[in-house]
């Protein structure tokens, strides 16, 4: 009935196919295995997230060490909160880190910069729930630009 | 009276469609909603053989060539605003999102699917359908079933391929030969390409397409008008018809996925 060519044709087919789903999910998505909830949860408010989105890295020093996880709005400030789910192998951050919105290249992404700030005996770590108090906005190009206009302007 | 012939020819038209709705429904129903049986697979297998990897050099080639004129355009305009570095994403999420189950499909369509609908309707006009019947072997399980299953799985699979390599040649355009360094080709590629969000929703893209197309291949075969003019217009409507079904569901599936 069958003859083995056809039988050996078709295992490579399927093997064919399975390869370039691992190709796509290993080497073009990156995938990162990993073990249960293994991320801790920061709160930080902005007022004004510029072009900052859910999955957007949070970033020490160009080392990925969490993502923005949800992005809401306090409803009695009218201000953004960010939600970060940051990972646990990183939770040295003392309580006086600040967080900033930054912005790769001119036109790139927009991502979240921690700077780890001072330690001392009496500053605890962060931890689940916490949340970040120094927080620095987006650079928006046109309020600069406004500036700029309004600045150059009065001088004259 | 014009006007009422027009109004009924509509009608026609209607009923017609839903009957024939009605009809490959009830045909795919009595092909697959039944146990498998062990003795099927090697049917299984010899027509995965003919739908699946005969249609493989031509995925292959098509994936890169598409791969790498995706990537040669869009290095003309992403090299305008400097950001020729993007061209990594630009290649992968283009051909994971909409390209690779799209035009998988269509070349499906006209490589297996026309394929299908002449080899049905050449069984049903030399009534070996009857035949089989006559000697108490359901045809919709011993020909229309196996085929159905070898569309099904071997569509997915030809949409991976046809992703993987095209996304290789835009490798080979941006890198070989354009010179975009290979690090940051990569690195923001697999920043950008989510894991569900893009090749998961590509699968799905791709199965939905499969049993569309694959449908209506064995369909327009099984209720072909026995007679080589007959033939050539059930080939003709199949690539026709599944065409169009795969643009529009195309449209459906990437409103729901990417549309919020």
């Amino acid at each position: 009935m069958l003859t083995r060519k056809i039988e050996v044709l078709v295992g490579l087919f399927l093997l064919s196919g399975f390869t370039a789903f691992l190709v796509l999910v290993f080497n073009v998505a990156n995938v990162e295995v990993k073990t249960g909830n293994s991320s801790y949860t920061l709160y930080a408010k902005f007022s004004n997230i510029g072009g900052l989105k859910v999955r957007s890295p949070v970033k020490v020093g160009g080392v990925v060490v969490g993502r923005v996880s949800a992005i809401t709005l306090d409803t009695s400030e009218l201000v953004p909160i960010v939600e970060l789910s940051m990972d646990k192998e990183f939770n040295q951050f003392p309580e006086t880190s600040s967080l900033s919105i930054l912005t790769s290249g001119l036109l790139g992404e927009q991502f979240l910069g921690l700077t780890p700030g001072f330690m001392d005996e009496d500053i605890a770590m962060l931890v689940d729930g916490d949340r970040i108090d120094d927080t620095h906005s987006a650079l928006v190009l046109e309020d600069l630009i406004g500036q700029f206009l309004y600045s150059t302007s009065s001088k004259d | 009276m014009n006007m009422t012939n027009q109004l009924a020819s509509l009608g026609r038209l209607t009923i017609d469609f839903v009957v024939g709705l009605g009809r490959a429904g009830l045909m795919l129903w009595g092909a697959i909603a039944r146990k498998p049986r062990i003795k099927g697979f090697p049917l299984f297998v010899r027509q995965l053989y003919i739908v699946g990897v005969q249609s493989m050099v031509l995925i292959f080639v098509s994936g890169l060539f598409i791969g790498m004129v995706l990537a040669l355009q869009g290095y003309n305009i992403l090299v305008g605003f400097g950001t020729e570095e993007s061209l990594g994403p630009m290649v992968a999420l283009s051909l994971l999102r909409e390209l690779g189950p799209v035009v998988t499909a269509l070349l499906f369509a006209g490589r297996a699917g026309s394929a299908l609908t002449a080899e049905i309707g050449l069984m049903k006009s030399t009534e070996q359908l009857s035949s089989l019947e006559m000697m108490a072997i359901d045809p919709l399980r011993q020909i229309i079933a196996p085929r159905f299953w070898a569309g099904v799985v071997s569509l997915p699979m030809l949409a991976l391929i046809f992703t993987a390599v095209g996304i290789y040649g835009g490798h080979v355009v941006g890198v070989e030969w354009k010179g975009i360094d290979s690090g940051s080709f990569w690195s923001i590629l697999q920043a950008s390409v989510e894991w569900r969000e893009d090749i998961v929703n590509c699968i799905i893209k791709s199965l939905v397409f499969a049993v569309v197309v694959t449908w209506i291949a064995l369909y327009r075969g099984y209720r072909v008008i026995p007679n080589p003019e007959g033939i050539s217009k059930a080939t003709t409507q199949t690539v026709v018809q599944s065409s169009l079904a795969v643009l529009a569901l195309d449209f459906l599936l990437t409103a729901v996925m990417f549309g919020r």
